[in-house]
């Protein structure tokens, strides 16, 4: 019979393992959540309901989704080259879960705390631009390389802003471990939006360039290139390049939570008058599945009445769970780490909702023109800033 | 066999010097339909364009051939699927012509409305569509939501949402229901707020502004010369509406502006066509307020349609009826030409009567098919992304180019 200590020390071996199962497993679901969610509020910004019929609010919808492009028959066109065709997919995905490893979920879920994480998840989104043009030249079509193409240039270009904002960033962290950075934040009470406006908005845009979203989704602009680097492809293949580009978008805005957001971290961390903000997970909870029970009772059909009961119940039970006081301590962190995330992907959205589509060389000419050497000037006056609280303000 | 289909499309074989052949369509998103453009690209650039048309060929003008004047009417919705009344009003005007028939006072005014009504829905259509191209995609649900209630206003005249086919030659088909003038001008009323959300997402926005100004211009000289019309032309800086300088239907009794512009880029059309807009709702307000009393029908019995309950009770109604349904009404042996501002440009109908009960001919002049020559000239040396914003600006209709 294993002590208590040896069980622990167990779990403390097998969490990185565990977390990596759970992302693994989980997050096709939960991207698949996220098209689900951004079908609603681009419905809801378009006057009308999106997915309504499978399940109640269309809730089942992901998932029939899924069901369908799996049993969809695998096309692989007579003359394109095979192998990469087949393998092109992948690389996108292997790379967006990869990233996954360094992002902080609270201080104590995360797979790997590596002292270069800010890096290494740049090197990982960087490599994953391969599958695309891997995808886009393998298929040997006219649509597929064009938009490959306006991919490659366009991932290399905002790669470079990325970088500015990103270092900025990192400067006023003094680490580029992702964890540390938000111990940073914590330690010095505020989040580094408010020290970093610019580098943000620099990221910003870069990540959605980076990311393939409008206004900047060039590659797959679907009214000039039809679906760009995905042309030819189908079913579960296409698939992946989806899972990849929600992947992407989930990694990139985590990597603004941690930098600018202050991660895991809940608003005013330090001011103890507001202590009261560690209820909001539970509070929340409770409100949303208040919120189902209500739409159960408008549901028409009996199966809907009760999936959304059901579904309402065990968000106020979890909600509940989330407010006893040993537990708030171990959820606070992912809660509000994921809350934010949320908000980042629905600003993204919102984004590609309201824009038009910019055309190629002016994407180019934004990105070289203007987001770099703002990147740049934005990155000396930092240099300078902490040059100058260096050398006078500590030394006093 | 395979040989063959090649030495037919030569334009199908690689392009020469490196460059790219592209076949942008037939099915393709924003080429609005099945228009076919064979692309020869270096790189993003476009150097040589040629439009490939017919893959919506119908066969309407043949098809008249066969029709008596009455059944023409319903092909002529078909041409343009997003004007179906001004096709109709076209088509009705020549023949009126031939007839020498005035319809009364209020069917004039009530086509002159629904024109109008009409007008709204293709531009609503042309200007979701159009921001569609460009990548905003919620103007086009925006404008939907309007055209929405324009089509339920037709579907309250006709029966029909949108092959309406209610004119007829000597008027209207019947009178509308009276909740339809209450309705119309509810959504009059509201209509220019709507438009000014529109601008609001576009007009100043500043990707809007870089996708499309300066893009794909064209001269007012070179636009004559191509025989461009309609809001594309008024673009470039030429005032000429059919409504304004050679009047018909009695449009000489409305007061409205005809809206243009002069640098002929793609944004140009666009606010001009914005401008229209308004201008249609000026239009049919007058039609609506100053609509007068009185029969929707001339008094015609040989050749209009007569009323359901005149056929039960009279025997000449129920005569006619019968004469116009099995034979149709004969018209003068002679040829005509009407020509009208449809929201693309100037329509034409060309009717060649030998007497009978059917065109011997019949030629329609559609703005589209001339727009579109245009589009090589505009967009030669562009980039692609440039080629789907000019499609979009010029506003086609495949119906409409290959009938």
């Amino acid at each position: 019979m294993p002590s208590t200590a040896q069980i622990l020390d167990w779990l403390t071996i097998a969490k990185p393992y565990i977390i990596m199962g759970l992302v693994v497993a989980v997050w096709p679901l939960v991207s698949g959540y996220i098209v689900l969610m951004e079908r609603k509020v681009m419905a809801d910004m378009q006057v009308r309901l999106g997915p309504m019929r499978v399940g109640p609010h269309g809730l089942l919808q992901p998932i029939a989704d899924a069901l369908k492009l799996l049993i969809k028959e695998d096309i692989i066109p007579a003359r394109v080259d095979k192998w990469v065709f087949w393998f092109a997919p992948v690389i996108p995905v292997l790379t967006a879960l990869t990233a996954f490893a360094v992002l902080p979920f609270s201080q104590r879920y995360f797979v790997a705390e590596l002292n270069v994480g800010v890096i290494f998840i740049l090197a990982m989104t960087s490599i994953g631009v391969l599958g695309i043009m891997l995808g886009g030249w393998a298929s040997n079509s006219s649509y597929p390389l064009l938009g490959a193409l306006r991919s490659t240039a366009q991932l290399v270009s905002y790669e470079v802003a990325m970088g500015f904002a990103v270092v900025a960033a990192v400067m006023v962290a003094g680490s580029l471990d992702m964890v540390n950075i938000v111990k940073h934040q914590q330690a010095s009470g505020v989040w580094f939006i408010f020290y970093q406006p610019i580098g943000f908005f620099i990221y910003l845009v870069a990540a959605m360039a980076e990311t393939n979203r409008a206004p900047f989704d060039m590659p797959e602009a679907e009214s000039e290139l039809v679906a760009g680097f995905m042309t030819e492809y189908s079913g579960f293949r296409w698939a992946l390049y989806f899972l990849a580009e929600y992947s992407n978008i989930f990694v990139v805005c985590s990597i603004a939570t941690t930098l600018f957001f202050g991660g895991w971290l809940r608003p005013f961390p330090n001011v103890a008058w507001l202590n009261f903000l560690d209820w909001a997970p539970a509070v929340m909870l409770v409100g949303v599945g208040a919120g189902c029970l209500y739409l159960a009772g408008k549901q028409l059909s009996a199966a809907n009445k009760i999936g959304m009961g059901v579904l309402g119940a065990a968000i106020i039970a979890v909600g509940l769970a989330f407010g006893v006081p040993m537990v708030i301590d171990y959820v606070s962190g992912p809660f509000w780490f994921l809350f934010k995330v949320a908000v980042m992907i629905y600003m993204f959205m919102w984004a590609r909702f309201t824009f038009p589509r910019y055309r190629y060389d002016q994407l180019m000419q934004l990105g070289w023109k203007w987001m770099i050497p703002l990147g740049m000037a934005n990155l000396l006056v930092t240099g300078v800033l902490i040059l100058v609280k260096m050398q006078y303000w500590s030394a006093k | 066999m395979a040989t063959t289909l090649v030495s037919q499309h030569a334009h199908l074989e690689p392009a020469a010097g490196g460059l790219l052949t592209l076949s942008l369509g037939p099915q393709h998103p924003s080429t609005h339909g099945v228009l076919r453009l064979m692309l020869e690209m270096d790189g993003e650039n476009v150097v040589s364009i040629k439009p490939e048309i017919g893959f919506l060929h119908t066969g309407i003008e043949k098809s008249a051939e066969s029709k008596t004047y009455h059944q023409v009417i319903t092909l002529t919705d078909r041409i343009d699927y997003l004007c179906p009344m001004t096709n109709n009003l076209a088509f009705v005007l020549a023949t009126e012509k031939l007839l020498a028939l005035e319809p009364p006072p209020r069917a004039m005014y009530l086509r002159i409305l629904l024109n109008e009504l009409t007008r709204l829905n293709s531009h609503l259509v042309w200007l979701g569509t159009h921001a569609l191209d460009l990548g905003a995609v919620t103007m086009m649900l925006y404008c939907f939501r309007e055209r929405e209630e324009i089509l339920k206003l037709f579907e309250a005249v006709s029966g029909q949402r949108m092959m309406t086919s209610y004119f007829r030659v000597g008027g209207v088909s019947i009178e509308p229901p009276l909740p339809f003038y209450e309705r119309a001008k509810r959504f009059l009323g509201y209509f220019p707020d709507r438009v000014d959300e529109y601008e609001t997402l576009l007009t100043k926005n500043r990707i809007w502004l870089d996708r499309t100004k300066g893009i794909a211009a064209m001269s007012a000289k070179d636009a004559i010369a191509w025989g461009v019309s309609g809001p594309t032309l008024r673009a470039s800086g030429v005032a000429l509406d059919l409504r304004k300088t050679n009047p018909y239907a009695g449009y000489d009794k409305f007061e409205f502006d005809v809206p243009t512009r002069t640098e002929g880029d793609v944004y140009a059309r666009y606010l001009v066509r914005v401008a229209e807009m308004r201008e249609s709702v000026k239009i049919a307000k007058q039609a609506l307020e100053g609509m007068p009393e009185g029969p929707v029908k001339a008094n015609a019995p040989h050749i209009v349609m007569p009323d359901r309950e005149r056929m039960k009770t009279e025997m000449e109604a129920l005569i006619y009826h019968f004469k116009i349904v099995t034979e149709g009404f004969r018209v003068p042996a002679g040829e005509v030409f009407q020509a009208i501002e449809s929201p693309r440009g100037i329509m034409g109908y060309y009717i060649v009567s030998d007497g009978t009960s059917h065109p011997m001919r019949m030629h329609v002049r559609t703005p589209s098919f001339v727009n579109l020559q245009a589009l090589p000239k505009m967009c030669e040396g562009r980039l692609i992304s440039d080629l789907v914003a000019c499609i979009g600006s010029i506003d086609i209709v495949l119906g409409e180019i290959d009938r």
